[in-house]
Parts: C-alpha cells; sequence; structure tokens
C-alpha cells in the first residue's frame, strides 16, 4: 500500500489550500479518508481515543443490511417470473434483480453524493458518512419499479430538504430515507401503492398472467380479507411471510434477513435494542388491544402476524434504531419504540388512506423526539432542584 | 466494611505496560518546573525573575488575581529561564537545583490550634494549591470552609500508580495531615478507599472523618464520582477534594515545617521498557529515565494518566499533582482501510471489533484519533462510561450553545475535565469533550464572579 499512500502524498498539496484543486478538496479528504485512517494525533485531551469512529459505525449498518438486500434482489425476481407464468430459476432471480436494483443504487448514491460534497465543501467539512447509510436504505424501502427520475427527485429532497438544510448528517429532525419515502409516497400516489406496483413488471404489464394479483397483504387485509393469498391465488403461510417470498418494498419482506442485521446491530451494540425491544411490545400492544375489541377481520387479524406484514420489522430494526432522529435519552428510547410500535399497527388497521403505517409512525415520533428527551432530562433537572430545596430550607 | 458503593458504568482501558510494584531507583535531575497550567484559571505573577536564587519553599510566582495564594520552590537553586508561548502566556518556570539545601522554614502547627492557623502555613507554604475545589476544578479561597472535604485514596486511571504500594511507608504522615484538616471543615471528611484496600485499617477515623469504599471501573476513583454517590454537591456550595498521595506531603509539612512535594511515580506504558516505580519530587526533570527507560524516540511522554494528563514529550517535567507517567506511541502514521479491519488487536469500548473476544488482553494503545471530527451522531455513548447522574452530552451541547441556564441546570458543578474524559475517549465523534467543558466551566465562573 506504500504506492498508493505516496501517490496520495504526491497528489495532496494540490487539493490543500492555495492548490489549483483547492475546491476539490472534501472529495479528495473523503477519498484519502475511505482508504486511510489519516495521521492525526491527539491535541488536547485525552491523549488516545477508541477506534471507533463514524466510518466503523456506519460499515456495521451497511453489513447489516446486506442479508435484506441480498434476499431483496433475488424476490424481485422470484415475484417478476411468477406473474410472467415463468418458472422462476435462482440465478434468474438474482441476474433480473441485479439489472433492477442496481440501477437504482446509482441513482441514489450519485444525487445524494453530489449534494453531500457540495455541502461539505461549501461548509469546509469533512464528507459525513450518513449518505452511505441512508444511501443503502432508500433503495430498500421503494418498489423496485421506480422510476429513476422520481427516485432522483426523491432522493435530493430528502437529502436537501431533510438533512442539509439543518445542518447536516447529525442535526436533521426527520430520518433522511424515510422522507424520500414519505415524498414519493405523497408525489407519487401511482407509483407507490395500488396492486401493481410492488411486482416488478406489473407497471408495464406485459406478458403477466392472466388474473395474476400484484396485491400486496396489506392491502388485501385493507379490503377485508385476512386468509392471504399471493398473486395466483394460493393461499400464503406465516412460514411465507417470516422467510419473506411476499410482494413489496425491495428490502422489507423477509423478516428472517431483517433478523440478522438486527442480530449484527445488537451485538455490537450499534442498534439500539432498547428501541427495537419496546417497539416490537409497542406493536404487540396495539394488536393486541385490536384483537380484544375487534369488529372486523383485520382488526382480528393475530398479533404476531402484524410483526411479519409490511415494513414493521425493517422500521422497526433500520428506521426506528437511527440514533440522530431517535430519542437520545435511555429512557427516553423506551417511550419512543413503545409509540412507534403503538401508532404504526394503529394507523395500519384504522386508517384507511395508508395501508402502510410505519413510515408515518416513524416520521411522527421522529418531531416528538425532542419532546420525549425534553421530559426525561426535566425529570433530571428536577431532581437536582429538589435536592437544593431540601437545603436551603 | 459498611460503607461499600459499587459503581457499574464506566470503563477499564486494558493498556499494556503496567507498573510493576518495585521501586526502581530514585530520578536523578538537575532541573525542575513550575506549570501554570497546571492549575485551571490561574494566572500567573512573578515574583522571582530569571537568574534569581531561591530557596526550597521561597515564593516563585503568585495567583495575580487572589495574591495570598503563592506558589513556593521545590528546591533550592536560581531560576534557569521562564518559558512563555503565544502573548507572552507563562508555560514553565524553570528552576535551577544546586546543592546548598536551602530551605524556608515554616511553623510549626500545635495541637490545639486554629484552621485559621492551620490554613496559614498551607498557604504560605505552598501546599495549598494541592487542594482542589469543586466547583470549577480550581484552587479553593483560603478564607472559604467547604461543606465537605472528599480524599480518594486509590486512582482507577488505566496504567496509575497503586496507591497501597507507595503509601505503605506514609501512614504516620497521612494520618497527622488528616488530624489537621478535619479542622477545616464544618462538614465531614470522606475518606474514599478501593473495596480491596490493606491502607484503610491503618488510617484514623475519628470525629467527623468517614470512610467509605468503592468499587468498579474507572472513573470509580475520581472524587467527582465519589462527591455523587456520597453527597452530591448543589449550586452554591463548595467542596474540597485531595489525593492521598497530597496527604503524604502535607503531614511532612506538618512534621518537619519543610515543603518538599515527595512523589513516588508510576512510570508505565507500552513504550517503557521496565514499567516499574520511581522516587522523586513534583516538578522534577525526567528526561534520565525517559533517556534509559523508553524504547523508542516516536513516544509520547505523559505526566498523569492517558486521559487526562499532560504531553511532556518537549519538556519533560512531573506535573505538580501527578503520580504516574506514561509513555505510549505516538499514532502520527497511516492506517490502509483502518476501518473496516475486524481489528482484533483494536481495543474499543463499543462492539465493533473482534478485540470484545478477548476481555482479559493488553493493548498497546497509540495517540491516533482513530477517526475525523464528526457532529454528534451516536447517543448513549457517554451515559454507558459515567456514574455521575447528569446527561454528558446534553451538557456539552448546552456549552456549545453557551446557555448558562441550562449548564447550571445539568449538573455542570458536579463535573471537571477528569470525570468526562472516558467520555471523551470513547466518542465515535471524536469531540473534544473535556476542553468544551473547561470552557463551560470557566463561562459560568465568570457569569457569577
Amino acid at each position: 500500500m506504500n504506492f498508493l499512500r505516496k501517490t496520495l502524498d504526491k497528489v495532496k498539496p494540490n487539493f490543500e489550500k492555495g492548490g489549483k484543486f483547492y475546491f476539490l478538496h472534501s472529495t479528495f479528504d473523503a477519498m484519502e479518508t475511505f482508504l486511510f485512517v489519516p495521521n492525526k494525533v491527539t491535541r488536547t485531551g485525552a491523549h488516545i481515543r477508541d477506534f471507533m469512529d463514524m466510518k466503523r459505525n456506519m460499515i456495521i449498518v451497511f453489513i447489516a443490511l446486506l442479508p435484506a438486500l441480498f434476499f431483496g434482489i433475488w424476490n424481485t425476481g422470484n415475484h417478476h417470473f411468477l406473474a410472467i407464468g415463468e418458472e422462476p430459476t435462482f440465478w434468474g432471480n438474482v441476474l433480473y434483480g441485479l439489472k433492477k436494483i442496481i440501477p437504482l443504487y446509482i441513482v441514489v448514491y450519485a444525487v445524494g453524493g453530489a449534494i453531500e460534497v457540495a455541502f461539505a465543501q461549501i461548509r469546509k467539512h469533512e464528507v459525513n458518512e450518513g449518505l452511505f447509510v441512508t444511501g443503502m436504505l432508500i433503495p430498500l424501502i421503494v418498489p423496485a419499479d421506480i422510476p429513476l427520475w422520481m427516485l432522483a427527485i426523491a432522493t435530493a429532497f430528502a437529502i436537501l430538504i431533510g438533512k442539509e438544510i439543518f445542518g447536516g448528517t447529525g442535526m436533521n429532525i426527520l430520518n433522511p430515507a424515510l422522507t424520500a419515502r414519505a415524498f414519493l409516497f405523497f408525489a407519487y400516489p401511482a407509483w407507490m401503492s395500488g396492486d401493481k406496483v410492488w411486482i416488478s413488471g406489473m407497471m408495464s404489464g406485459e406478458n403477466i398472467v392472466d388474473g395474476f394479483s400484484g396485491a400486496t397483504l396489506l392491502s388485501q387485509a385493507a379490503a377485508g380479507t385476512t386468509n392471504f393469498v399471493n398473486g395466483l391465488g394460493q393461499s400464503v403461510t406465516l412460514s411465507d411471510m417470516f422467510w419473506g417470498f411476499i410482494p413489496g418494498s425491495v428490502g422489507e419482506t423477509s423478516v428472517a434477513a431483517i433478523l440478522i442485521g438486527a442480530f449484527i446491530l445488537i451485538l455490537t451494540g450499534v442498534g439500539s435494542w432498547k428501541i427495537m425491544l419496546s417497539t416490537l411490545i409497542g406493536g404487540i400492544t396495539m394488536g393486541l388491544l385490536l384483537n380484544i375489541f375487534a369488529v372486523n377481520s383485520y382488526m382480528a387479524l393475530p398479533w404476531y402476524e402484524h410483526l411479519l406484514l409490511g415494513g414493521f420489522a425493517f422500521g422497526l430494526v433500520f428506521m426506528a434504531t437511527d440514533p440522530v432522529t431517535a430519542a437520545q435519552t435511555e429512557k427516553g428510547k423506551y417511550i419512543y419504540g413503545f409509540l412507534i410500535g403503538f401508532l404504526a399497527i394503529l394507523i395500519r388497521v384504522l386508517n384507511p388512506a395508508y395501508p402502510e403505517g410505519m413510515m408515518l409512525a416513524i416520521l411522527l415520533m421522529n418531531v416528538f423526539a425532542p419532546l420525549i428527551d425534553y421530559m426525561v432530562i426535566q425529570s433530571n433537572i428536577k431532581k437536582r432542584i429538589k435536592r437544593l430545596q431540601k437545603i436551603n430550607s | 466494611m459498611n460503607n461499600i458503593i459499587r459503581i457499574r458504568k464506566g470503563l477499564d482501558i486494558k493498556l499494556a505496560g503496567k507498573p510493576e510494584k518495585n521501586i526502581i531507583g530514585e530520578v536523578s535531575f538537575e532541573s525542575v518546573s513550575i506549570r501554570p497550567a497546571d492549575f485551571p484559571g490561574l494566572i500567573p505573577k512573578l515574583i522571582k525573575k530569571e537568574d534569581d536564587e531561591v530557596k526550597s519553599g521561597e515564593v516563585v510566582f503568585i495567583d495575580k488575581y487572589r495574591p495570598e495564594i503563592v506558589f513556593t520552590s521545590p528546591v533550592s537553586g536560581k531560576i534557569l529561564s521562564v518559558i512563555r508561548g503565544e502573548k507572552r502566556k507563562i508555560l514553565e518556570i524553570i528552576i535551577q537545583k544546586n546543592n546548598l539545601n536551602d530551605f524556608v522554614q515554616f511553623s510549626l502547627i500545635a495541637d490545639e490550634q486554629s484552621s485559621e492557623k492551620i490554613k496559614e502555613v498551607f498557604v504560605n507554604s505552598g501546599i495549598w494549591p494541592l487542594f482542589v475545589q469543586r466547583p470549577y476544578g480550581i484552587i479553593p479561597d483560603p478564607k472559604d470552609t467547604p461543606r465537605d472535604i472528599f480524599i480518594s485514596f486509590f486512582d482507577s486511571a488505566p496504567l496509575a500508580a497503586d496507591y497501597d504500594f507507595i503509601l505503605k511507608d506514609k501512614i504516620d504522615e497521612i494520618n497527622l495531615a488528616l488530624s489537621k484538616i478535619k479542622k477545616l471543615t464544618n462538614g465531614n471528611v470522606f475518606l474514599c478507599f478501593h473495596k480491596n484496600t490493606v491502607l484503610a485499617n491503618d488510617i484514623i477515623e475519628v470525629e467527623n472523618i468517614k470512610k467509605y469504599y468503592f468499587d468498579g471501573p474507572h472513573p470509580s476513583g475520581l472524587s467527582g464520582v465519589h462527591i455523587n454517590k456520597i453527597k452530591p454537591i448543589n449550586k452554591g456550595e463548595i467542596i474540597w477534594t485531595l489525593k492521598a498521595t497530597d496527604l503524604a506531603i502535607i503531614g511532612n509539612l506538618i512534621k518537619t515545617g519543610r515543603y518538599y512535594p515527595e512523589r513516588i511515580i508510576a512510570f508505565a506504558g507500552s513504550e517503557v521498557k521496565n514499567p516499574g516505580y520511581y522516587k522523586t519530587i513534583a516538578g522534577a526533570n525526567l528526561s534520565e529515565i525517559i533517556k534509559t527507560n523508553v524504547k523508542t524516540q516516536n513516544a509520547r511522554i505523559i505526566s498523569g494518566n492517558v486521559l487526562t494528563g499532560t504531553n511532556i514529550t518537549e519538556r519533560p517535567f512531573l506535573g505538580f499533582f501527578d503520580n504516574l507517567v506514561c509513555a505510549i506511541p505516538e499514532g502520527n502514521k497511516y492506517e490502509f482501510l483502518g476501518w473496516v479491519k475486524p481489528g482484533i488487536n483494536k481495543f474499543s469500548a463499543s462492539a465493533t471489533f473482534l478485540s470484545k473476544l478477548f476481555p482479559k488482553k493488553e493493548y498497546e494503545i497509540d495517540t491516533n484519533l482513530h477517526g475525523g471530527k464528526r457532529a454528534y451522531v451516536v447517543t448513549g455513548q457517554y451515559e454507558k462510561v459515567c456514574p455521575i447522574d447528569i446527561y454528558p452530552q446534553i451538557l456539552i451541547k448546552a456549552i456549545l450553545a453557551e446557555d448558562i441556564d441550562k449548564m447550571e441546570q445539568l449538573g455542570i458543578y458536579e463535573v471537571i475535565e477528569e470525570d468526562l474524559a472516558l467520555c471523551e475517549y470513547v466518542c465515535t465523534s471524536k469531540i473534544e469533550v473535556q476542553s468544551i467543558l473547561r470552557r463551560g466551566l470557566d463561562l459560568v465562573r465568570k457569569e457569577f464572579a
């Protein structure tokens, strides 16, 4: 690696202040720090620092997302071939999935990356790693067939309005990936809801088997049938739901793949188990409540099926746990998570306008997270004030 | 044993090069230094100038705004040089030792003497700056009477000197010092020992002297933690703290009437050939032991521990409060794709490196930042290593916003830099927690001055 290091050292002066490529210095910096952990040493305070840094943090989330991505690639192809009546093969599925999903990533990273680098340059910051994860997430929570220009606009909206205007990574109020999804959902509802968008190829409608239905299980439930069937009319088992052999956004269908990610996040401590657990409990609580007061078949849907459907598991593991937009106090995390789970199922079942409640529940709680923190911190402050009053009295 | 307090939050950083329990020898030195930066908030005013002769115990400089607080020479000799930095700020006053052994004889303190008289001797002899006042971590005002005095009898920091070992011959001095110090407060003198102490039984426990025992990871040995767990400090209250090693110096003053800041220091760290203990005095030039006992040139020498100490590589003088000197490798090198490696040799508080699988292993950790500075992203990290009942990350944000009301409410009075040093160590975003906290403390102090 000496050669690489020497080359970098040789070109580096061009990107430093006074160099002719100074306007690209944060790009260079991002590349350099990607390749090499810098030689910066501690100047003030503690002489040694933990090996943990933002890059390490983000790469762990990245790795945790891989199982969901791999499954999503396969599942996209699988459903496509089912819909056109061909026998799905493993490699056929994977190839088709890759063909669909690689362009999504190229668009998201190109658009997001350009904005991120431009802002880093203007602010004279180093390029933040936040985009690395946001960009990984966005394609996983959209339909595989989403037109690329829509995705580009949504990504730009999410990074600019969702993040940069608040000051960049670490300062944002709303989860950027979900902001992108919410933007698509409200701006282009035809491409984000309905019975056709979730299976690749159905929007164009070519070669689709007669009578094949692309309805997701959630839309079937909203329509009043909880004896779920797949596109060909065969019934869907609990194990199909768990493993993810159902239509949906690219990365959200396989609870099994998501659980592997959850395991990685919890084991490394990168994702908060407190949020995950309390979201789960919140969802179960609401599911049970609805069961008790059930007046229709959707409300009577067993609570555990809710956990396997739609984006609940994905949102729980990867979205609710975003440390920037979640509650920041440890006690607050329990409240925050619980309310997400609780509201997600509530919106899902009782609001006919939105078949999926997870996205809205998380965004809503993102907004309320500072309030939760405020209350938790206030109790700590009050304790201190009480102590003082006791002494003065 | 009653009064055992178990600390759960915290972190023991497993550094290689722990000091062996034997005294290697005495440091031979030609010069000593007094470093005003050892005392936060101090603006020094020189009394002696370059080439002036000084006796041991004679005033070298004073606190500009509280002239009664004096700093005395630990040796007899002459002022060799005054080293200044930016804006002519005094960084170091170096005194060349001679062999005359001239010293100032301070009056002895009789048993029945009042706290005023005791303070007078403490102040005039120059041992007064050993006391640290909470809040702010500054030298206390001799006119104050603190609510309580807290004395830590162990150091939990990485590589720290073992107080049981270095104080075993100082029991008489410690007891003598305690018999006077207990008069300085109307409250209690809290002695805070480690649970496995061997010293505690020989230390007096009379009248207002109370013993407590602590167990758990660093920062369980810090007075900030002891105060918070035993009797938290409130706005408007004043607490003084000391380390048990300082008691030995105070006891010696009471016994002999001489200022002689003897220190037994641990010399430790992965760059030390033969980690162990040395006898010396506060401020001594350590060039000799660094030359003979450090492995490489590219080492950072730290007076104090690796979390809060001072970089003394350039001018190797022992700090006023320190009984530990560390040598660790400088991290001024690049590492190819360092952030994706599995990290078997990378110690981390997080569980994102394979090193987590080897809890007993000791590590060579260098001074590299291991990453770039970012905005806060990760949460809950600070709380895991801070046993004091505050929200460190929220406090740091309040300081960055210069919101003095919020700082007060969030408990800035309960902490000084050392209490949050571990937060700085673990920080994923590489935030300079200690210097930010100092800025906050200075701000609050100025507001209420």
